[in-house]
C-alpha cells in the first residue's frame, strides 16, 4: 500500500515536472513568435525561467496579510488541480495522474477555484487595480464558461461519459474519430471559450498592462509573483492537455515517448492558435468579451447539446 | 497656500537651486546613521532641520508627517540592509537579476520619450531581457527620465520605496547628474543621488535610445559584478537620504517609508 503510494507520488513528480518545463518554453517561444509578428527578434525561449528565479531571488516582500498569502497559493493549487486529474498521455500510468471516472466536472471546478482564491488575494491587498481587475476577470470568466460548459456536455452526451480518459478512448482508430470531426459545433464552441480561458488577445483586458495596471496581481511580488508565474505555466499546460483530451484525440501511442511526443505537437498547435488569434486582433473591451461569448459561441454551443439531444 | 507653493516662492526669492541646502555632495562617503546603536537616542541624529524626526527611540519610524490616528495604518518599520549570499549562489542569483530588467513604467520627465522606442522593433529590448512593468512592486529598474521637479520627487520616493529589492535606478540624462539645463530652477533637485541611490548615469540632452541601451547594459555588467547594492545603501544611510528628501519635498504627508 506505502509502496503503491509513493510510486504514484513519484509518478505525479515526474508528469508535473514534464508539463511545468514543456509549458515554460512553450510560454516563452510563443513570445518569440509574437515578437518575430512584430518585426522584432523577441525574448530568448528560455526567459520565463529566468523571470521566475528572479521573483523568487528578491531579498524583501510585502504581505498584506493571511488572504493576501493564500491568494497564490489557491491560485497555485487550482493549477495543480486542473491539471492532476487529467490524464496527460492516454494509457500510460505515469502520466496518467490521477484521473477517475468523473474528473470531467472536478476539473471544470478545479479551473474556477483558483480564480476565486485569487480574487480574494488580490482583494486583501486593497489595490483599486487589482479589484477592477478581478471584477472584469470574473465576468469575462462567467461568459466563457458558458459555451465552454455547453460543448462539454455536448460530448458527454456524445460519448455517455463525464470521465477524460472515456472521452479519450472514444476518440482512438484514426483522426475522423476525433470529437473535433465528430462533434465539430462542440469544438468550435470550446475553442472559441478556450481563446477566453487563456486570457490573450481580444480578451486579454483583465492583465493587460495597458488596461488597469496590472489587474489583480497588482500588488504581488517576489516570491508571490514566482509563485504565480510557475502557476501560470502549470495552469496552461494543464489546459492546453485538457482540450487536447477533450477534441483532438489525446495523445496515445504504445511507445511513451511517441505518445509524449504526439502530446507536444497537438498542444503547440493548441497554442498556435491562441497566439495567431491575438497577434491578428485588437482587444475587446470587458463588456464586448461578455456579448460576444454570449453570441455566437453560446448559440453553437446550445445546437451541439440539442443536436446530441435528437 | 500649499507648503509646496511656499517652498517655491521661498527659492524663487532667493534664487538658489532646490537642493542647495544638501551639506556635502558626495552621499557614498558619508552618513548620519551611526555605528553604535547606541547613540542613535542622540536627538541631533533623530532631528531634521528641527522638524521632523525619523526614527523614534524604539527605532520605529516616527512617521510625523501623518496624522496622528493615520499612524497605525501604516508600517513603521524601517528598512533593513539585508546581506547577499556567498559566492557562486549569488553569482547565479545576480546573473538572473540581470537578464530580467523589469523597468518600472513611470516617466519622471521629459527623457521618458526615450523609453518608448525601446519597445519597438527597431531596439527591441525584449531581446536583452528587459521589458517594461505597470506596478512599482514588480518592477526592478527605475528610469528617471530628465529632471526631476520637487513635485516629481515625492512621487519618485513613494515609487522606489514600492519597489522589492535588490532594485536598480538609472539616471536618463544629464539633469539627473547636475541638473543640466534646470541647474538653476527653483523647483529641480540637481543630484538625483542626494535622493535615492543611482547605480548608473547616462549623460546627455538627450541621450538617444542607444545610449540608453548601452547603460542598460552597463547595469547588467555591474548586477553581475555584485556592485549594484542600491537598496543596502538606501537603509543604510537612510536617515541622510530621508533628511535630504525632506529638505525639498516640504508637504510631507506619507510615511517615512513607503512600504
Amino acid at each position: 500500500m506505502a509502496q503503491a503510494i509513493l510510486t504514484k507520488a513519484f509518478y505525479t513528480l515526474i508528469s508535473l515536472a514534464v508539463i511545468t518545463n514543456y509549458a515554460l518554453v512553450l510560454i516563452g517561444t510563443m513570445a518569440r513568435i509574437r515578437a518575430k509578428v512584430q518585426g522584432r527578434i523577441g525574448q530568448p525561449f528560455y526567459q520565463p525561467y529566468i523571470d521566475i528565479i528572479k521573483s523568487n531571488a528578491k531579498r524583501t516582500s510585502i504581505s498584506h496579510g493571511v488572504m493576501f498569502f493564500l491568494g497564490p497559493v489557491f491560485r497555485l493549487a487550482g493549477g495543480l488541480g486542473t491539471y492532476l486529474f487529467i490524464p496527460a498521455v492516454f494509457g500510460s500510468v505515469i502520466f496518467s495522474n490521477f484521473s477517475f471516472a468523473g474528473d470531467l466536472l472536478l476539473v471544470m471546478y478545479f479551473i474556477f477555484f483558483g480564480q476565486l482564491g485569487m480574487a480574494l488575494g488580490a482583494g486583501e491587498s486593497a489595490h483599486p487595480h487589482a479589484a477592477i481587475g478581478v471584477g472584469r476577470g470574473l465576468a469575462q470568466m462567467t461568459a466563457f464558461e458558458l459555451p465552454f460548459i455547453l460543448s462539454v456536455v455536448a460530448l458527454a452526451a456524445q460519448y455517455d461519459t463525464l470521465s477524460i480518459t472515456g472521452i479519450v478512448a472514444a476518440q482512438q482508430g484514426g483522426f475522423t474519430n476525433w470529437a473535433a470531426f465528430t462533434n465539430p459545433l462542440a469544438m468550435i464552441a470550446g475553442m472559441i471559450a478556450f481563446l477566453g480561458m487563456s486570457g490573450g488577445n481580444p480578451f486579454s483586458v483583465v492583465m493587460a498592462p495597458q488596461e488597469i495596471p496590472i489587474g489583480p496581481p497588482t500588488e504581488m511580488q517576489s516570491s508571490f509573483l514566482g509563485m504565480l508565474q510557475t502557476n501560470r505555466a502549470i495552469f496552461n499546460g494543464a489546459k492546453m492537455v485538457l482540450f487536447m483530451n477533450l477534441f483532438w484525440g489525446g495523445a496515445a501511442h504504445e511507445n511513451l515517448l511517441v505518445a509524449i511526443l504526439i502530446m507536444v505537437v497537438k498542444t503547440f498547435f493548441i497554442y498556435l492558435y491562441v497566439t495567431i488569434v491575438g497577434a491578428s486582433f485588437p482587444r475587446f473591451k470587458t463588456e464586448q468579451s461578455i456579448r460576444f461569448f454570449l453570441g455566437v459561441p453560446t448559440v453553437i454551443g446550445l445546437v451541439a447539446v440539442v443536436m446530441q439531444m435528437v | 497656500m500649499a507648503p509646496t507653493d511656499t517652498h517655491t516662492r521661498r527659492y524663487q526669492e532667493s534664487g538658489a537651486p532646490a537642493d542647495s541646502a544638501v551639506a556635502n555632495p558626495d552621499p557614498r562617503t558619508i552618513t548620519t546613521v551611526p555605528e553604535d546603536p547606541a547613540t542613535l537616542a542622540t536627538p541631533d541624529v533623530r532631528t531634521v532641520d528641527g522638524q521632523l524626526r525619523i526614527i523614534t527611540e524604539e527605532l520605529r519610524l516616527a512617521n510625523e508627517g501623518l496624522r496622528p490616528e493615520d499612524r497605525s495604518n501604516f508600517c513603521d518599520h524601517p528598512p533593513e540592509v539585508i546581506k547577499p549570499f556567498r559566492a557562486f549562489w549569488e553569482n547565479f542569483l545576480n546573473w538572473a537579476r540581470s537578464e530580467s530588467l523589469w523597468v518600472l513604467g513611470f516617466g519622471t520627465g521629459c527623457g521618458a520619450i526615450e523609453l518608448r522606442p525601446l519597445m519597438t522593433s527597431r531596439f527591441d529590448m525584449y531581446q536583452y531581457g528587459i521589458q517594461p512593468r505597470p506596478t512599482p512592486r514588480q518592477s526592478s529598474v527605475f528610469v528617471i527620465g530628465g529632471y526631476a521637479s520637487v513635485k516629481t520627487m515625492k512621487r519618485i520616493v513613494r515609487s522606489y520605496e514600492q519597489m522589492q529589492g535588490p532594485k536598480f535606478v538609472l539616471g536618463l540624462g544629464s539633469c539627473t547628474i547636475n541638473g543640466g539645463m534646470y541647474w538653476d530652477s527653483y523647483n529641480t533637485v540637481n543630484r538625483l543621488d542626494h535622493y535615492i541611490p543611482v547605480d548608473v548615469y547616462i549623460a546627455g540632452c538627450m541621450p538617444r535610445p542607444e545610449a540608453l541601451l548601452a547603460g542598460f547594459m552597463k547595469l547588467k555588467e555591474q548586477i553581475k559584478a555584485g556592485q549594484c547594492e542600491g537598496a543596502n545603501r538606501y537603509a543604510e544611510n537612510f536617515e541622510w537620504y530621508k533628511a535630504n528628501q525632506k529638505r525639498i519635498i516640504k508637504n510631507w504627508d506619507m510615511p517615512d517609508y513607503n512600504w
